[in-house]
């Protein structure tokens, strides 16, 4: 029986449908009529304190769940401020469902009060967008977006909602199916590349398993494990694919990259095999392109068939869902599994070298008894936390120290900005964490810079109570950037110094939330215990060495193989 | 190298955008685009002529097919296919000219579609390269204005088209929460 209702009802009918619990937003003139239907429904409103945040916020709430996150914002200043967020998502391959509101349809074009052209803008910020010009093509519209969003290679999809169009009224009637011709999703993987792909598994002498965040979207971790485990294979993860083998396994190598370990960027160089799933051979993984893994053929398995000789032409492509993928792979592998003993003597020699690469270079924190070394926090963390906390960063130094130290056990507990690397990510994507997981640890570890993006928030944060600890890597600088002019401009620092940063004991007791500066090493561990242990949010401004750098590192523009292991040392003169 | 794209999309707002968006991203620049419905008036044919790097135009094409509007996008670059074009010129015809033009008219087998005391305006279709010759002869007559169609292409081989069906949305399916569906309307 059709119901009559108002655009704005219907909207928040299909996303309940679509089981969505928990919405990220701000309200403004245009999008009055759904904030209308939300004062008496049940779904919940998240009033985050600006709409960037919200996205994030989104976007952390579908990291850690797998779920679409929503996010909700305004016309004009309220969409373009989402575009960071859409643009993360983007890159990250994150599902995120946006809903902007638009002026009237009549006024659209005319330079209205807060009209921007969302549709035009976030065209290129979206895996697609929608502008609605009638009540009627609504519920069809939102059941799309959140089916393009979550299928696929995953992604933000924006639906702009003009004014009108939420105030129309019109007959309801749940919609059953949609269609999308032009929309093409491989899921499942050739046979035959996959049987060639057993075969080039097995004819290896050194394969090597790269692997990451594909792996994480597609849920394929245990059959990921599974694979290094029959093939006896190595395995580096990148930033987004940490946590999808645990750090403890003893086929993980580490990180590779610009600041992978020495063995894993050595492991990658000197490969005749890799078996690349769910990754985008991004430049900060690869380095110089024209000399990465040079003696490798690469198999290459992603879902989207863009990603597939995008940067790397892979020898064997397969285009699918990467858990699918690799279960017709193990089943193949496991078939021929007589072929594992072919090349054993081989294997073995790689992985004596790879063992020798990492005691030769291993990743090791630095200490130190008069301050607070970043990596030491980094390990303190991770003991404290037991792999148990979903951690989130913001995107700089403190984000690749935590890659290297905190030894991620599942996926979807290291949630930070890879692809797009936008500052300001790690404590609103907290937020939509701890609302997703509202019975899990969520630790957010900021840099002093991505935190002042993120104060506004904290009001968030004391208003729900969310139980999140803020960890501030604190060491005054802009330190990746600080790193850079350092390394590669002289050490001409310009614009890094974060002078000016507020007392955070105070900030914390405006905001009602208990907070504390720690400055010595000493004092680490108790400080980092008792923020663990108090029931609602807690601040932690940690004083870490203000000149440390981010080692291993590979320069921009080199080879994997080129990489600076540590920081100049004096030359010792024998007396 | 120039790459000539065949595209079957969907007519909706935006479409055109989101394909030569694909295109600005990497600060291509279009020579010529052309659009028009197809027997379906739900689906637009489009053919693109794009300078594109021929190292990337695997991936131009892969990136159309992305796209949630596009049905189709192929590459005629090197497939056998017609390439045919239109252009409208308008030619200064003193009388002492005017035999003469309508002469090298013939041989492109262009047609009069206006004339005049100043002059004609001639149609001619064909073969771009053909008509770049039939241009250059009409220079010769003095002043020109020439308006060009972009080329309209199309493959000699029938292509299977593959489309994804419907399918079913979680309307139908029970929330996770069930106290969120059947709130009464204030």
């Amino acid at each position: 029986m059709p119901n009559l209702m108002s655009g704005a009802r219907m909207l928040v009918e299909c996303l309940v449908r679509e089981g969505v619990e928990c919405i990220f937003g701000y309200p403004g003139g245009v999008t009055l009529p759904v904030y209308d239907v939300f004062y008496d429904h049940p779904i919940r409103h998240v009033l985050v304190r600006h709409e960037e945040n919200a996205a994030f916020a989104a976007s952390g709430y579908a990291r850690a769940t797998g779920r679409v996150g929503v996010c909700c914002a305004t016309s004009g200043p309220g969409s373009t401020n989402l575009v960071t967020g859409l643009v993360d998502a983007l890159m990250d391959s994150v599902p995120i469902v946006a809903l902007t509101g638009q002026v009237s349809t009549k006024a659209i074009g005319s330079d209205a009060f807060q009209e921007a052209d969302t549709f035009g803008i976030t065209r290129s910020c979206t895996k697609h967008n929608y502008l609605v010009k009638n009540v009627k093509d609504l519920p069809a519209i939102v059941h799309e977006a959140f089916y393009i969003a979550s299928t696929g290679r995953p992604g933000p999809v924006l639906i702009d909602l003009p004014k009108d169009v939420l105030q129309a009224q019109g007959h309801y009637s749940p919609v059953s199916s949609i269609h999308l011709p032009g929309y093409k999703v491989v899921t499942e993987g050739h046979t035959g590349q996959i049987r060639r792909a057993a075969q080039m598994i097995w004819d290896s002498e050194r394969p090597l398993v790269y692997a990451g965040g594909g792996i994480v979207s597609s849920g394929a971790h245990e059959e990921l494990r599974e694979l290094v485990e029959l093939v006896d294979a190595p395995a580096v993860l990148t930033l987004m694919g940490l946590g999808s083998l645990p750090a403890d396994h003893p086929n993980f190598i580490s990180m590779p990259g610009m600041h992978g370990s020495y063995a894993a960027n050595m492991s990658m160089t000197h490969a005749d095999l890799l078996i690349a799933l769910g990754v985008r051979f991004d430049d900060r993984v690869t380095g110089r392109l024209s000399a990465f893994a040079p003696h490798a053929k690469v198999i290459h398995v992603d879902i989207d068939p863009v990603e597939i000789g995008k940067n790397r032409a892979a020898d064997l492509p397969i285009v699918g869902d990467a858990k699918r993928v690799l279960r017709k792979l193990l089943k193949m592998l496991h078939e021929t599994v007589s072929e594992r003993e072919r090349k054993a003597a081989a294997r073995q020699a790689w992985w004596r070298q790879i063992r020798a690469w990492q005691q030769e270079h291993p990743l090791v924190p630095a200490f130190s008894d008069r301050e607070i070394k970043p990596q030491h926090l980094m390990v303190e963390i991770d003991r404290l936390t037991k792999g148990e906390a979903i951690i989130t960063a913001d995107v700089g130094q403190h984000q690749m120290w935590a890659a290297q130290f905190i030894r991620f056990r599942r996926p979807r507990h290291w949630l930070c900005s890879g692809g797009l690397g936008a500052m300001g990510f790690g404590i609103p994507a907290a937020i939509g964490a701890q609302f997703a997981c509202p019975d899990k640890l969520v630790v957010a570890i900021v840099g002093d810079g991505g935190f002042q993006m993120s104060i506004p928030e904290l009001a968030t944060i004391a208003s729900n109570r969310l139980p999140i600890k803020i960890v501030i890597c604190n060491n005054g600088y802009l330190g990746m950037v600080r790193q850079w002019q350092e390394l590669f401009y002289n050490n001409r620092l310009c614009a890094v110094a974060m002078e000016g940063f507020p007392n955070v004991e105070k900030l914390g007791a405006a905001y009602g939330i208990p907070a504390r500066i720690v400055e010595r090493p000493d004092q680490l561990t108790g400080a980092l215990e008792t923020a663990l242990a108090e029931p609602g949010p807690y601040l932690l401004d940690v004083r870490v060495s203000p000149e440390e750098n981010v080692y291993p590192m590979v320069p921009a523009g080199a080879a994997l193989n080129e990489m600076v292991l540590g920081p100049p040392q004096p030359v010792s003169v024998p007396k | 190298m120039l790459q000539v794209i065949s595209l079957l999309v969907e007519n909706k707002p935006g479409a055109l955008m989101r394909i030569t968006g694909v295109l600005s991203a990497r600060g291509y620049n279009i020579e010529s685009l052309t659009v028009a419905r197809t027997l379906d008036p739900t689906l637009s044919r489009m053919t693109i002529v794009v300078d594109v790097d021929p190292a990337l135009r695997r991936q131009v094409i892969k990136q159309m097919n992305r796209l949630i509007n596009v049905l189709q996008a192929s590459d005629l670059t090197e497939e056998r296919a017609v390439a045919r074009e239109m252009v409208l010129l308008r030619v200064r015809a003193p009388l002492e000219s005017r035999t003469a033009i309508l002469k090298e008219a013939e041989i492109f087998s262009a047609r009069v579609v206006d004339s005049s005391v100043e002059g004609f305006v001639l149609e001619a279709s064909g073969d771009p390269e053909k008509l770049d010759e039939f241009i250059d002869v009409m220079r010769a007559y003095g002043e020109i204005e020439v308006t060009r169609s972009g080329i309209v292409a199309v493959s000699l081989e029938s292509r299977r088209l593959r489309l994804s069906p419907p399918v079913p949305t979680r309307a139908g399916s029970e929330p996770a929460d069930s106290r969120l569906l059947d709130v009464p309307s204030s």
